[in-house]
């Protein structure tokens, strides 16, 4: 990484690689101003987007104004840690007055009349808004391919793909397009895309941030949360967006601890559980592999203790995945219409016409697959088997979760089974595709926080994730095993030349 | 498992979608796959398992019931395809 002292003459060469806390004591220092760091990181974006195609939309204007209006709370004595950074946003999260898409021509053109509360608190936290980034339609996805408008590039290697349904936000911060930014995650769609493109990712626990104004994929799996360069940073925004909301139902009426008080604790007989299941698991790249337990090793170097544990059902997570979130997008994308928001197709003969031809030509493949899906295993005489079942398997996923749980403190294991892939590799075959979100499912069924955190690279250079996982609202064990690996590695200190 | 395509497009309909003569078949051989992969939860034995919808024990959320801020039809109607008169506009529904 770069020197955290700025030199007046080169200081817009690399401000935008600046880590958040590295910002944070620059713009609090007055060494810096946010309308600086605003513009580096706009510069950045203007001269790497065309091969990355990470934005759907930027928004410099509002950027600036933002920064300005920062730089102001500076001068006011007011600089809390997220003032004046520039972050940008997944477009499946509602930003007021601006385009929000998720990816899909369905809700072209969609300006939301409010922001998701995510963003409101952002804001109200002098955060630097910079754009909206691009995903797998409706979040459907996992390589950024099933995006309506185009496909976001790797930034460690061009030829492949980012990891999704995220992609478009851990690319842009891989490549220093913001300082950091917001996912959502229903199955991997923030570790996957981590892992692919060296950066760090938290899925929170379910209901610890509010998901009111997040468009829905699959309510009780669906789950926003952070990436960034360093842990820190991703606690940084943590502590921006974590919290009750009475907007939304399902969100924690429970207080949120302050996530970085414990970076920088030792992990000292901290017990770290190894599922037995992984290492066997039927398509695990061997480097991968190889650097998850390189990982270990060095978790075990720093005090923590290994305890081998088994969670038996979580084969069976793809399966009880792809019923239950179908079944849930199937009936929460039947908002769209034609009628209230986003494309209409040109009138048939009647209302239902009407539906149909705007569903069809709005929809990409892949989310009209997963509505038929959902709603033929909701479809009277096949509820049972198919909805029903994989309801109850979910149940024996979490309680495998809740016996570990016993004996460790959290999990470790690989966030995706192979470094990323070459865009088209997977396209023509959703099963294979579906695959990959193999060891992120199963925390999203449980509900329970995961993150992804870079533990090696292949012999090709390219990115590899370790996964940490802990109990319902323990982010603080997990963000403190990640913080005490970031600082005894180098991984997070290669950035890609581009 | 297999699925016919005549069940693809019984099920598209429900679902109101149009998909193309062209693309039933290649579409009804996915289905068909994923359904295969799913049929391996049928190895598991749920006898008397509790189904889970959710992953966290939550109650009900009660507010108070009073009035609060809504959005202005003005808003609300801002991003329809056609609206006229304070109204959403669809295609004729009765005859």
């Amino acid at each position: 990484m770069h020197s955290v002292s700025v030199d007046k003459g080169t200081r817009n060469v690399n401000l935008y690689n600046l880590t958040i806390s590295e910002a944070h004591r620059l713009l609090k220092n007055k060494e810096i101003t946010s309308t600086e760091l605003t513009r580096a990181v706009l510069d950045r974006i203007a001269g790497v987007e065309g091969r990355i195609d990470a934005f759907l939309t930027i928004t410099a204007e509002e950027a600036l104004a933002q920064a300005a209006a920062a730089d102001r709370a500076i001068a006011a004595g007011q600089c809390g840690p997220l003032n004046g950074i520039p972050v940008a946003i997944k477009d499946v999260i509602c930003t007021r007055g601006v385009r929000t898409t998720c990816g899909s021509r369905i809700l072209d053109p969609f300006i939301p009349p409010y922001d998701a509360t995510v963003v409101a608190w952002l804001k109200q936290k002098g955060a630097v808004i910079v754009g909206k980034l691009n995903m797998d339609e409706f979040a459907m996805g996992s390589s950024t391919e099933n995006s309506g408008f185009k496909v976001t590039r790797n930034p460690w290697d061009l030829s492949r793909i980012p990891g999704g349904s995220s992609g478009g936000s851990a690319a842009a911060v891989a490549a220093g397009m913001c300082l950091g930014a917001l996912g959502s995650d229903t199955g991997g769609s923030i570790r996957q895309p981590a892992s692919h493109c060296g950066v760090v990712g938290i899925k929170p626990t379910y209901g610890r941030v509010s998901r009111y104004g997040l468009v829905a994929y699959a309510s009780s799996l669906d789950q926003i949360g952070p990436l960034a360069r360093r842990v820190a940073d991703a606690a940084l925004v943590l502590n921006g967006i974590a919290g009750h909301d009475p907007a939304d139902s399902t969100s924690a009426p429970l207080a949120v601890p302050d996530y970085t008080a414990v970076l920088g604790r030792s992990i000292k007989g901290t017990r770290i559980g190894i599922p037995r299941e992984y290492a066997a698991s039927a398509g695990l790249d061997p480097e991968v592999l190889a650097a998850v337990e390189g990982a270990v090793d060095t978790l075990q170097s720093l005090g923590a203790e290994c305890v081998d544990i088994s969670l038996p059902h979580t084969q069976y997570a793809v399966a009880v995945y792809y019923v239950i979130a179908p079944c849930e997008a199937s009936s929460n994308l039947a908002r769209y219409d034609g009628v209230k928001y986003g494309f209409r197709a040109d009138e048939g003969a009647d209302l239902i016409h009407m539906y149909r031809r705007t569903r069809s030509q709005g929809f990409g493949a892949e989310v009209q697959r997963r509505i038929i899906i959902g709603t033929y295993c909701l479809s009277a005489g096949y509820y049972d088997a198919y909805y029903g079942k994989a309801s109850q398997v979910r149940t024996l996923i979490v309680e495998d979760f809740k016996k570990a749980f016993e004996v460790c403190d959290v999990i470790a294991c690989p966030t995706a089974p192979t470094p990323a892939f070459r865009i088209g590799e997977k396209s023509d075959d959703p099963l294979t595709m579906y695959l990959s979100d193999i060891f992120t499912i199963s925390a999203n069924l449980a509900g329970i926080p995961a993150l992804s955190i870079p533990c090696g690279f292949s012999a090709a250079g390219l990115p590899i994730g370790l996964q940490l996982m802990g109990r319902h609202f323990g982010e603080e064990a997990i963000l403190g095993v990640a913080h005490q690996f970031e600082g005894a590695t180098g991984f997070h200190k290669k950035r890609p030349e581009i | 498992m297999n699925i016919t395509k005549e069940e693809v497009l019984h099920v598209a309909h429900l679902a109101r979608l149009e998909i193309e003569e062209s693309a039933v078949e290649k579409l009804a051989g996915q289905i068909g796959d994923i359904l295969a992969y799913v049929d391996q939860l049928n190895q598991v034995d749920t006898t008397g398992v509790r189904p889970t919808s959710h992953a966290l024990a939550l109650t009900n959320a009660f507010r108070e019931d009073v009035e609060t801020q809504h959005l202005p039809r003005e808003a609300s109607l801002a991003n329809a395809p056609q609206q006229d008169d304070g109204s959403f506009v669809v295609p004729k529904v009765v005859g």
